[in-house]
């Protein structure tokens, strides 16, 4: 599985009804990299999330993890992923803890408490942990949100704009967090269209535009993150 | 298979953490079941020949609408904050989901109807202990909890789901309910065993048919 990418897509397809979201995608990811997926709204970014954590069948292509497919082996590729999305993911009318350790027990987590202390420091939301869900502010279930999907210690985290609903600090701490799970080997796939964030998160940069990736650098060995600007600006066909 | 059980076991616990949180369900079949029961005996006033006609056919509707509420609900909580696609997210085969959820509903179920049968028994003169209503209650309430669950999960994704679910649901669940009605009327009349011979075994089968087909539907139903 190590001598394979982490992700590879090829020739990926998906369409709601007449509308075309993903248009022969292809993107290939190695295991410890760190890569943003720019693009406008409806560009396809959800949809290809959604497709990467197997929620969302594709029309064709293939989604690979580590050489396996997705679709094929789909329960058992899900406890390597953990995925962040819009969404908190989260039930409302139980606290944090609860759905913390509900999850841990759907990854079958040996030692799910330690665990839960562990990712909850980690987000800093230890002393949230016996609060319902439904009363704490959008930023902490986020945080929450992000500690379920790092909770079973996955090798490869997908986000759907993860910094949305966070505030400053928040963000900073979940800069610091990506950080440590690339230097730990964790592949990270985040999405965005917000530029300077996406620039800030990660050295790869890619752009999504009408399902297909039309950019793919890496800041070091391109122009930097103003040569992104200008790709994006060219791309998304928005002034700077 | 132990990871399959515990992840089932985890579901079952939710719903049912979730329901003594909210209530919501609870409370919903509970007053219904009761307001029906009342109603209906006031407006009948059956005389003690009647009872062991009309009482059945009461009772199980009684349930079953008032069950109805309840599992309509029953997906309603997972939409909120998308808590459902973090349970798809997990690794676990959907069937584990649908036989969690629906022994959470079948629980929810058979404590409504614990609470319910002593005051229908009271307002219809009728003796407390049956213990024959017992097997064909568990057996009707599975078949319900069973063919629900599947049309809960349809009906989330619709707008009027509080009308697509009985439409979808009562149907299918007509077979139950005919056994239902006609098994615990001779349990209330007093056992002919012969008579029951023929429906509780055919109310197994029933259940039988549906515990393995659902799961498949819900599988279906469930992936995009």
């Amino acid at each position: 599985m190590d001598d394979k990418p982490a992700i590879e897509i090829n020739g990926l397809t998906k369409s709601y009804g007449r509308t075309g979201v993903l248009r022969g995608l292809d993107l290939k990811l190695d295991w410890g990299e760190v890569i943003t997926i720019l693009g406008s709204n409806g560009s396809g970014k959800t949809t290809l999330i959604n497709i990467i954590g197997s929620l969302t069948k594709p029309d064709s292509g293939t989604v690979e993890f580590g050489g396996i497919g997705v679709r094929a082996r789909a329960t058992s590729i899900r406890r390597f992923i953990g995925v962040v999305t819009h969404e908190h993911l989260l039930y409302e009318h139980l606290t944090g803890y609860e759905n913390l350790r509900f999850h841990a027990d759907l990854f079958g987590i040996s030692s799910a408490d330690e665990r839960i202390i562990i990712v909850a420091r980690q987000l800093g939301v230890e002393a949230r942990l016996n609060q319902l869900v439904g009363t704490l502010s959008h930023g902490t279930q986020k945080r929450i949100a992000i500690a379920r999907a790092l909770l079973h210690d996955p090798p490869l985290l997908i986000m759907d704009e993860p910094e949305s609903g966070l505030d400053q600090e928040a963000q900073g701490m979940l800069d610091g967090v990506i950080r440590q799970l690339a230097e730990s080997g964790c592949t990270v796939l985040t999405t965005t269209h917000n530029l300077d964030k996406g620039t800030a998160m990660s050295r790869r940069i890619a752009i999504l535009r009408e399902g297909r990736i039309v950019y793919d650098e890496d800041l070091k060995s391109s122009t930097g993150a103003d040569g992104v600007k200008k790709a994006y600006a060219s791309h998304s066909g928005e002034s700077m | 298979m132990k990871n399959w059980f515990r992840a089932a076991m985890a579901i079952f616990w939710k719903d049912i953490l979730l329901e003594t949180r909210t209530k919501d369900m609870l409370l919903a079949i509970l007053i219904f079941s009761i307001l029906v029961i009342v109603i209906f005996n006031f407006a009948i006033s059956p005389t003690p020949k009647m009872i062991g006609f009309v009482a059945p056919g009461i009772l199980w509707v009684a349930f079953i609408l008032g069950g109805m509420f309840g599992l309509t609900r029953s997906f309603g909580l997972e939409r909120e904050g998308g808590a459902l696609k973090g349970l798809l997210l997990a690794p676990v085969g959907r069937d584990a989901i649908f036989y969690g959820k629906m022994a959470a509903m079948f629980t929810l179920m058979m404590v409504v109807e614990v609470i319910v049968f002593p005051v229908f028994a009271v307002l219809f003169n009728l003796s407390l202990w049956i213990p024959w209503l017992i097997p064909v209650a568990a057996l009707t309430t599975l078949g319900i909890a069973t063919i629900g669950t599947v049309f809960s999960a349809i009906a989330m994704n619709t707008r009027a789901r509080e009308i697509m679910f009985p439409l979808l649901f009562l149907p299918v669940a007509i077979p139950t309910i005919i056994a239902a009605v006609e098994t615990s009327g001779v349990a209330i009349r007093g056992v002919e065993l012969a008579e029951m011979s023929r429906w509780i075994p055919f109310m197994g089968a029933i259940d039988a048919v549906f515990l393995v087909i659902c799961p498949v539907a819900f599988n279906l139903i469930i992936e995009d």
